[in-house]
């Protein structure tokens, strides 16, 4: 192909029209509570794996939300499951168990395999 | 210490036992802190004078392999059911558990059969089953940590010391860390509840220190089971620790008094890790500051020989801390065993400095 | 008209409705369980959003009580409210009974017990303060750390005791948010240079001129909104209050170390409130009195005879309290009108 000395950009934009929003359904039928988190962040404020490394709970689950999944499931995997985040949440969402949901659902869209 | 903040904690107060306990010893203690259990049975008996009985038949609780979902929760509640079984053979009601974990598994089964009281029936079949046992769900659980604060007082009538610096007159800063499974799971079954327990600042407070209140007091000593238990979570498990000496540094503690096997561990262990991992120590002299556990301290201020209480194992040595109080040692005995004969020296850190020669 | 409505609770509701019974002729006995009268009220300086001072709405309602169909009684709180026949009966512990042909719920709300929130530390360290405190802090224009100095860095938090499910409340205070930026604006009118920050969930600016001081708040007086619900707070070395939250916007959990932490505290019902409407089967969510319907039916109750009005029924603004007391005086006159 002909090097033109500049490229096509891609488009960067978050597209509900074809971004897959349905997985997220899979997730709420696991976790019902899901549904009430308002992203207020208090989880993330006292989660340990968020004050030392890149992982912020809050951000992968609208990012799922969002239909959005790549490199999802390697953030994830920096989560301890120590719980500590279901005790300030004020919507009472079970965050645990949305962490652990959400990678089997990313494990079944084939984004990061787990044996389970 | 201003009066509401008295007042508030005052109002998480639990029902302690007077008499004849059931401990239940910890699984690790023994080879961390080989004293410190030696040391609780020795000031209960010849001390307070009660009834306690060491049990030979014991076994896990299997609260570090519940914590990290090794162990189903059914199996946890059969094997504490067993416990209290032996308890039952005893003819004893009040369970004292060692270990903080232990603490926190025990009040947990309990609660799960109030509120479910289809699981205690579970439990009850598995048992019977398993061993032909029976078993009654203890009266009351008291952590020791909880029997030595409310016996504090009358402690502090025997004790040849006291947390003050016998050269300057002045009082022993202290940081205090509970061990999170102590009142984070049920806030009502901690002296002062989840966010500020009283129980080791009471002892403090009681025995003549100071008790430091630094941001991080709050936080984690840095086990958290997960955070340490899986190799590629153990760098969580350092940084945490670190966080919380880099928030109390400034407030030069002389010593961190701990109530749970984990965080003694942890933040004696762990200072060792981060001197030589970064050169970096959190007191003035390159020694770290030592942590030591509330029967070690009792212990000491009672007039107990430093090496019986097995203070010579920490990591981070307490010599110093010992000079402070004014208590008397003898250096020469530090390594000699309980039976007399030379337990070996450890090998010496290259950057935390120690006063022996490994 | 020979008939005599019993209100209960002498705050702006409970005046209100009783100096609009009056001027049409209906014998009022409002029985208070303070000294004063007032209610809530009495603890605001300033009001929002147009910053009215507070002892002004004070004069301009406790003169409405001067009119000879309204009889006054503090001091004296009701514990037993019940109906018999058509009439309805108030006692207080001493056994003193009062009687009328109908009766009114306007006994309000009390703000929340910020100590129940342990993790922020109210009660504990000397540096938290209330939305209330700061209220009272500023009767004196200083405010001032628990050492008497100026702060040079003071953040608000929102909905401390509302919207959580941890403490039982669900629901929206409606005061806090507008309240928070009234505040922010009166320290900032007091010390310009320093910072004032306010940490919030959404902010809800749907009165009329809210949006207007809101906007102004950061136009002129540079007071920073942080999104994010504060996790816990801690002291530091000096007696300043570490916290801990999540920039949610930026996605990167922080830590702030402030000079004065105020906690804006949510409306719940008061104690009076829930006993009340317990004993009337009226009692609604989280301890408010219920109303027969949202619409037209606000003001009553399942119960002839029974009214409601102001923040006995849900959190309300001082405006829309009144509004509200003047709608109930409506129903009760209709009421009398058409029962024995
Ligand atoms: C921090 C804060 C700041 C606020 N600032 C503003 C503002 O700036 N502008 C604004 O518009 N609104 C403001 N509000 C809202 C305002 O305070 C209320 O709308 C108003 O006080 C409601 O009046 P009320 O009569 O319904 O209840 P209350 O003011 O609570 O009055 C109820 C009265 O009933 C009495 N009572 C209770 N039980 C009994 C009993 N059993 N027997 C006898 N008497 C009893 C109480 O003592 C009290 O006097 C604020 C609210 C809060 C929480
Ligand atoms: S604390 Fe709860 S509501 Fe807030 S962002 Fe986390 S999960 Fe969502
Ligand atoms: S469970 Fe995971 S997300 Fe929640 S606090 Fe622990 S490490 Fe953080
Ligand atoms: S008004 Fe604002 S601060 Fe108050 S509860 Fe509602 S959202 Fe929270």
């Amino acid at each position: 192909m002909k090097n033109w000395g500049f490229k096509i950009s891609k488009p960067r934009v978050l597209d509900f029209d074809t971004a897959n929003l349905d997985a997220y359904n899979r997730l709420i039928e696991k976790v019902p509570s899901a549904h009430r988190c308002l992203m207020c962040g208090a989880c993330t404020a006292t989660c340990t794996a968020n004050l030392h490394t890149t992982f912020n709970f809050r951000n992968c689950h609208l990012m799922f939300r969002r239909g959005q999944f790549e490199g999802l499931a390697e953030e994830l995997d920096k989560c301890m499951l120590c719980g500590k985040c279901k005790l300030v949440c004020p919507r009472g969402v079970n965050t645990r168990a949305i962490i652990y949901n959400l990678r089997i659902v990313l494990s079944d869209l084939n984004y990061k395999k787990i044996e389970l | 210490m201003n009066t509401i903040k008295k007042h508030f904690w005052n109002e998480y107060q639990k029902e302690i036992a007077n008499d004849n306990y059931y401990y239940e010893r910890s699984c690790i203690r023994q080879s961390f802190f080989p004293g410190s259990e030696t040391a609780f049975l020795k000031i209960l008996r010849d001390e307070l004078g009660k009834k306690i009985i060491d049990d030979q038949h014991q076994h896990t609780c299997t609260g570090i392999g519940y914590h990290s979902d090794i162990v189903q929760f059914d199996t946890t509640m059969t094997i504490c059911a067993r416990l209290f079984s032996l308890m039952s053979d005893n003819e004893l009601k009040n369970f004292v558990p060692s270990c903080v974990t232990s603490f926190g598994v025990f009040t947990e089964v309990v609660e799960t059969w109030n509120q479910f009281p289809e699981e205690l029936e579970k439990t009850r079949k598995f048992l019977r089953e398993a061993t032909g046992r029976e078993f009654k769900i203890p009266e009351n659980i008291a952590h020791p940590s909880d029997i030595i604060y409310k016996y504090r007082k009358e402690l502090k009538q025997k004790m040849k010391y006291q947390l003050v610096n016998h050269k300057t007159g002045k009082p022993l800063r202290v940081v205090e860390h509970t061990g999170c499974h102590y009142g984070k799971i049920f806030s009502h079954h901690a002296v002062g509840g989840a966010e500020f327990p009283q129980v080791l600042a009471g002892m403090i407070e009681e025995w003549g220190g100071e008790v430091i209140d630094y941001p991080e007091r709050r936080h984690c000593c840095g086990f958290g089971f997960r955070q340490y238990l899986v190799m590629a979570n153990r760098g969580y498990s350092v940084a945490n620790t670190k966080k919380k000496f880099e928030s109390m540094e400034e407030y030069k503690p002389d010593f961190v008094l701990t109530n749970c096997p984990g965080c003694t561990m942890f933040m004696d262990r762990w200072q060792y890790t981060i001197a030589e991992m970064e050169g970096k120590t959190y007191d003035d002299n390159g020694m770290g500051i030592p942590v030591l556990t509330y029967e070690e301290l009792a212990g000491l201020l009672l007039g107990y020989n430093p090496w019986d209480l097995g203070l010579q194992v920490h990591q981070v040595q307490s010599e110093s801390l010992l000079d402070k109080i004014g208590i008397a040692y003898d250096p020469a005995d530090k390594f000699i065993g309980k039976s007399g004969k030379f337990i070996g020296i450890p090998e010496k850190p290259e950057i935390l400095k120690v006063d022996y020669d490994g | 008209m020979d008939k005599k409505v019993l209100i209960i609770g002498g705050g702006p509701a409970g005046i209100e409705t009783a100096y609009s019974l009056a001027l049409q002729d209906v014998k009022v006995v409002m029985i208070e369980k303070d000294a004063n009268v007032c209610g809530n009220i009495q603890n605001w300086e300033k009001l929002f959003p147009d910053f009215k001072d507070a002892e002004e709405v004070r004069k301009i309602l406790s003169q409405k009580l001067n009119h000879p169909n309204i009889e006054v009684i503090t001091n004296t709180e009701i514990k037993n409210l019940y109906p018999q026949g058509n009439l309805w009966f108030a006692k207080n512990d001493d056994e003193r009974i009062f009687e009328a042909n109908a009766a009114l719920l306007a006994t309000g709300f009390e703000v929340f017990d910020a100590k129940r929130k342990e993790e922020l530390g109210y009660g504990i360290y000397d540096n938290v303060i209330t939305s209330a405190d700061f209220e009272k802090m500023y009767k004196s224009r200083k405010i001032l750390t628990a050492e008497g100095r100026v702060p040079q860095r003071i953040a608000f938090l929102n909905c401390v005791g509302s919207r959580d499910e941890k403490v039982g409340n669900h629901y929206c205070s409606r005061v806090c948010c507008i309240n928070a930026v009234k505040q922010a604006i009166e320290f900032k009118e007091l010390v310009p240079d320093a910072k004032a920050y306010c940490f919030y969930m959404d902010m809800r600016m749907a009165g009329q001129f809210y949006e207007e001081l809101y906007r102004k708040s950061q136009e002129k007086y540079g007071v920073t909104y942080i999104r994010g619900r504060t996790s816990e707070a801690a002291v530091t070395r000096d007696n300043r209050i570490q916290i801990k939250a999540e920039d949610t916007l930026s996605a990167l959990p922080m830590k702030m170390t402030v000079d004065l932490l105020v906690l804006m505290v949510g409306i719940e019902a008061s104690a009076g409130t829930t006993l009340l409407s317990e004993q009337n089967d009226v009692l609604g969510l989280y301890g408010f009195a219920k109303p027969l319907g949202l619409y037209s039916e606000d003001n009553m109750t399942t119960k002839p005879g029974l009214f409601l009005a102001g923040t006995c029924k849900r959190p309300l603004t001082l405006p829309e309290t009144l509004a509200d007391a003047r709608s109930a005086a409506t129903d009760i006159i209709k009421y009398l009108k058409t029962t024995k």
